[in-house]
């Protein structure tokens, strides 16, 4: 009992020493600390306003500029539905299409080993380091008239260049890795050991994936799916060498932007650009529910 | 025998795990593999349980060859080193897993699942989740959830190692008496001589992917037969 009192104090010695230290040690107050706090708050306040606040409001404002009626116009034309219609279905298809493709990518590189892993995971990633524009041009080569599938394509009387099927394609590509990306890392960090167990017990792969992994990831996949499909709807580079900007056929939302930028439509150009900014804010707030909701 | 290994061979990239490793522990028996870290022990654990392929050798285990067996075909429980509890699962609905794999009826499930708890004096926290759990439940509750199905054989990869030293002995004597209780073959892989000692009726020692000694702890204590035995044995009673 004894021993133990003398326990105590002496942490409470030890305690009251550290203490002690911490005074010393704490960086005296100054004013000249505040005023570097302030000047790098400041610094950065600034920057976020002159490169993300300031442009947003020169949309909204040149969208507006020439009043509500112009505005409806622009948005309501035929060719800006049209654009936005084939943003969507675009977008849908490459979130669809890249989710399922970037969970088995992740689960079979994460829980599986095999030589060429290293290969496979860095084929994923081509898309993050190849321009769009290249990406563009490499499905003209492969899949247009004179390329290296055109004779095949062109006896089934299938289109790709230069039709809505090119335009999809190469979203798909240019936003294969965002999934994968954001999954691979979580289901490596988990091990493989839970899935193990669950299969030494007789789970089927199917009942694994549903009860183990999902619950794991579902947060990640979400975030992946969600910052996918932001990149999906503004992709311009790729889909611009693909489209052959047909009005109404194969424009996209940013395609048709730019076209009516080019003929020197400001107003229009702002006003469809808003559609954009509209979704992209849409997807912000999803995202910032997501992870509010995580917490 | 209950378990036997013939001739077991495995080589991952060119590293020899096994090398022609054979014993057999009778059913009943609680055995443990012994080693230093890589000398291959939890290699031929996994092969038990169906988790890796042996290169060449047989495994029997109750007298059917189980080489091409899966794992949950295999009548086995397995412990893993880190438990491998599923975290997003309570702990009544890790202990019910492998029974609702198999289709078990309801009622069946939840009188096993509360007949588990009470053995691992846990009975107040089935609705817990794994990460609301100390070291040591969690390994009860990854002892009860190998148990559920009723297998044969059970598994155990170093069951004491992701346990602070204060725990250890407690632990280790409480999962002797449990299995003694259950009267299940065991087998349980380890690097600690003391605990293999301790809990083990039967030690095969392991260095290097071969099999160097198998033997009742006193044999191993009082008879070594190759040096690497003598010179494992003592060397860690130094450190202990």
């Amino acid at each position: 009992m004894s021993k133990k009192k003398q326990r105590t104090y002496q942490q409470d010695i030890v305690g009251d020493s550290i203490n002690s230290l911490r005074k010393v040690v704490e960086p005296p107050k100054e004013n000249g600390s505040h005023l570097m706090k302030y000047l790098l708050i400041g610094i950065s306040a600034a920057f976020l306003f002159l490169m993300l606040a300031l442009p947003l409001a020169v949309v909204v404002m040149n969208a507006c500029k020439e009043g509500w009626d112009a505005y409806r116009e622009a948005v309501m034309d035929e060719y800006t539905m049209k654009a936005l219609q084939l943003t969507l279905l675009a977008t849908v298809i490459t979130v669809a299409v890249n989710t399922i493709f970037g969970l088995f990518a992740s689960f079979l590189l994460s829980k599986f080993y095999f030589r060429g892993r290293q290969v496979l995971a860095a084929l994923i990633d081509i898309p993050f380091s190849i321009s769009p524009v290249i990406a563009g041009l490499v499905f003209i080569l492969t899949f247009g008239n004179m390329g290296w599938m055109g004779d095949v394509l062109d006896k089934y009387n299938i289109k790709i260049v230069f039709a809505v099927p090119g335009v999809v394609l190469v979203t798909v590509f240019v936003t294969f890795p965002f999934v994968f990306r954001e999954l691979f890392p979580v289901l490596n960090a988990q091990g493989k050991d839970e899935e193990e167990a669950a299969a030494l017990m007789g789970a089927g792969g199917f009942t694994i994936f549903r009860r183990i992994t999902l619950p794991h990831i579902k947060w990640a996949l979400l975030y992946g799916i969600i910052l996918c499909s932001a990149r999906a709807m503004g992709e311009f580079g790729a889909v611009s060498v693909i489209s052959g900007h047909l009005r109404g056929k194969t424009n996209t939302l940013p395609l048709h932007v730019e076209i009516l930028y080019n003929e020197f439509n400001t107003t229009a150009a702002f006003a469809v650009s808003s559609i954009l900014v509209l979704l992209a804010v849409l997807i912000l707030v999803v995202k910032s529910l997501v992870e509010w909701k995580k917490e | 025998m209950y378990v036997e290994m013939k001739e077991i061979c495995k080589t991952f990239d060119g590293f020899q795990a096994s090398d022609h490793v054979s014993f057999g522990i009778e059913k009943g028996q609680m055995a443990a593999l012994l080693g230093p870290s890589g000398s291959g022990k939890t290699t031929i654990l996994r092969m038990l349980a169906g988790l890796d392929m042996p290169d060449s050798g047989d495994i029997m285990i109750n007298g059917i060859l189980v080489n091409d067996l899966p794992g949950n075909k295999r009548g086995i429980g397995f412990v893993f080193q880190n438990y491998a509890l599923f975290r997003y699962m309570t702990v009544a609905d890790n202990i019910a897993f492998g029974l609702e794999v198999q289709k078990k009826g309801k009622a069946e499930i939840k009188e096993r699942v509360e007949e588990l708890l009470e053995l691992i004096s846990m009975e107040d926290l089935g609705k817990r989740y794994p990460h609301q759990l100390s070291g040591g439940q969690k390994q009860r509750v990854a002892f009860a959830r190998a148990l559920a199905p009723r297998p044969g054989l059970l598994l155990l990869d170093e069951p004491f190692a992701a346990i602070d030293a204060k725990v250890r002995r407690e632990l280790r004597n409480w999962l002797k008496e449990m299995i003694g209780r259950v009267g299940i073959t065991s087998i349980f892989v380890t690097h600690d001589q003391e605990e293999a000692m301790e809990v083990a009726n039967q030690v095969i020692i392991i260095n290097q992917g071969k099999i160097e000694q198998i033997g009742t702890p006193k044999e191993i204590c009082f008879h070594p037969q190759t040096e690497f035995v003598s010179d494992f044995i003592e060397t860690d009673r130094w450190i202990v």
